[in-house]
């Protein structure tokens, strides 16, 4: 801890306030790792069940110990092509999310122009409605059309809620950019291809990157608007779903547990990232 | 390059075409479906044709009330216990969490990392009848010896919070970080005492990402349906899960429709008043 954050010890108040001071602050240091206790509580749980031995279908409590659903995690049938249909929607969405929202918010930060307001209002509206009318509306669009239902309008559905979160991202990172060094490059003779290529990109690119990331994510752990638009494909968190009525197999902790460790090394790797840049935590 | 050097007001307009075009088609032309579809009739066997049957809305309403209520009731609740635990986790982490703050801010993102089902699905294990949770509650006198927490509105109210939370404190933390603690110790250094300089000073400051992480968590709570389907019984029901039930088993659109149009327009009345109170500029970044 750095002293910088912390509220001097006050001098002028009687014991007995100076005591109620120190009670109250570690009471806030307890209740804060209790808390952040209560958010790893489920997280923990996924995690030891995924090495438990269940008796019989259901994966409630604990029976023994076994590395076995880690050393065939695609084990039940259909789990594996699940997984694998999601990490292709995911991959597909995310591409194509992160180029139309980093389009999006590149206009929005460096132009001023008519419908700023009605642009801003568009991309923020998808983010606050509920799922499930998101979902619900494009199942009716493809039900009015008599569009197929499966991996495609999967792919439709994710892109659309994933362009807002790529804008909101892209557009935190572009609002801090520095745009003298691209006005440098064209004194320099470069042309506007040149110059977004060799320097806008480079600089843009961690907050490309990050909504990249959180639009994968997103896409992966999707269940509701994929719920009503998949027919009869299978992605994972639809497994899961169908699962939860007849028992889930451990193996989906394992799958859980992989998912989590991913996300969690490159958050950490990022975390990492920011302290060698901000070696004593500055801002 | 040379025509948009001619026509630069164009630029914005080209950059934005490919995303708002795909905004227009997949978010807002399928709300004109769901509309469209909320004034039909007819069943799978027969077709359903579109006939102005306002009914839909009136028998959606007067069915489903209850499920209305509860919705809100349940994401109301949730949303003041996700506040109640994120402000002074938020604060703790943005006023004490010094040069930590990076790692301890990633324990409230971890949960997003665990799919939702998942995470969800642990809940149902933590509070299972054998489980531990409910073993030392009874010990200690909470639950009644034949008492549960499974299948229990208390469980689906947790599950809501618990999912939530992160939505709820990452708006709060943005905005408690932002505030400078030496306005905090002028207040204390011009005789306010500990709770007046934060009514005063951190808590007016922090109303933004009070306000925006409230709405963030009161609406997606409001449309779940994991939470009451996995850890509640029909008795839980919201209305989340009357709208996904008549689409995808019953097939009764119309209706369906209808209560998802209504449930689309309590939410955007709500946003209209919240975004005419802050601006969507600072809600949205």
């Amino acid at each position: 801890m750095t002293t910088a954050a912390e509220p001097l010890p006050r001098n002028r108040g009687s014991v007995a306030t100076r005591t109620w001071a120190f009670v109250r602050h570690h009471t806030l240091t307890f209740f804060g790792i209790l808390a952040l206790a209560y958010l790893m509580l489920p997280i923990v749980v996924v995690i030891v069940f995924s090495f438990n031995d269940p008796a019989g279908r259901y994966n409630y409590t604990w029976e023994g110990f076994t590395l076995d659903h880690w050393t065939t995690p695609f084990g039940p049938p259909f789990l594996g092509d699940a997984v694998m249909t999601s990490i292709q929607v995911a991959l597909v969405a995310t591409i194509v999310a992160t180029i139309l929202g980093t389009l999006v918010a590149m206009a929005l930060v460096r132009y001023h122009f008519r419908g700023r307001g009605a642009t801003n209002f568009l991309i923020f509206v998808p983010l606050t409605a509920p799922e499930i009318v998101l979902g619900a509306s494009l199942l009716t669009l493809f039900l009015n059309l008599g569009t197929a239902l499966g991996f495609w309008t999967i792919v439709l559905a994710h892109i659309m809620f994933c362009i807002s979160f790529v804008v909101v991202t892209v557009r935190a990172r572009l609002v801090g950019f520095d745009r003298h060094v691209e006005e440098a490059a064209a004194d320099l003779g470069a042309n506007e291809w040149v110059t977004f290529l060799r320097i806008t990109l480079p600089l843009i690119a961690p907050g490309i990157l990050a909504g990249a990331l959180l639009a994968f994510s997103l896409s992966i752990d999707d269940f509701v608007i994929t719920s009503f638009n998949s027919g009869t494909t299978t992605t994972f968190p639809l497994y899961v779903w169908s699962a939860a009525q007849r028992g889930v197999p451990a193996e989906v902790n394992v799958i859980g547990t992989m998912i989590f460790g991913v996300a969690i090394v490159l958050m950490l790797a990022n975390v990492l990232w920011q302290y060698r840049r901000e070696p004593k935590g500055a801002e | 390059m040379s025509f948009l050097h001619r026509h630069g007001w164009l630029t914005p307009y080209l950059l934005l075409a490919p995303g708002i075009a795909f905004l227009v088609l997949f978010f807002v032309v399928p709300l004109y479906y769901l509309g469209y579809t909320s004034l039909q009739e007819g069943t799978v066997q027969v077709g359903y044709t579109f006939t102005w049957a306002w009914d839909n809305y009136s028998e959606a309403f007067s069915t489903y009330q209850e499920q209305f209520i509860r919705s809100l009731q349940y994401a109301g609740i949730a949303t003041v216990l996700a506040l109640l635990i994120s402000y002074p986790l938020t604060y703790w982490i943005a006023f004490r969490g010094g040069r930590w703050k990076n790692l301890l801010l990633l324990f409230i993102i971890a949960p997003f990392f665990v799919t939702y089902l998942i995470r969800t699905l642990a809940w149902q294990n933590i509070l299972a009848d054998d489980g531990f949770l409910v073993g030392v509650m009874q010990a200690l006198g909470l639950v009644s010896d034949d008492g549960r927490l499974l299948a229990t509105s208390t469980a689906v109210i947790a599950g809501i919070t618990y999912n939530f939370l992160p939505f709820m404190a990452l708006p709060l933390y943005v905005a408690l970080e932002q505030i400078d603690p030496r306005l905090i110790e002028a207040a204390k250094d011009l005789y306010s005492s500990s709770t007046k300089a934060f009514l005063r000073v951190t808590l007016p400051l922090s109303a933004p990402g009070l306000i925006a992480g409230t709405l963030l968590t009161f609406i997606p709570a409001a449309g779940d349906f994991i939470n009451a389907e996995l850890l509640g019984t029909p008795n839980q029901a919201m209305i989340g899960n009357v709208i996904q039930s008549k689409f995808l088993e019953i097939t009764d659109y119309g209706q369906a429709a209808a209560l998802s149009v209504i449930l689309m327009a309590v939410i955007l009345l709500m946003i209209a008043i919240y975004t005419r109170i802050l601006g969507t500029e600072r809600m949205t970044g």
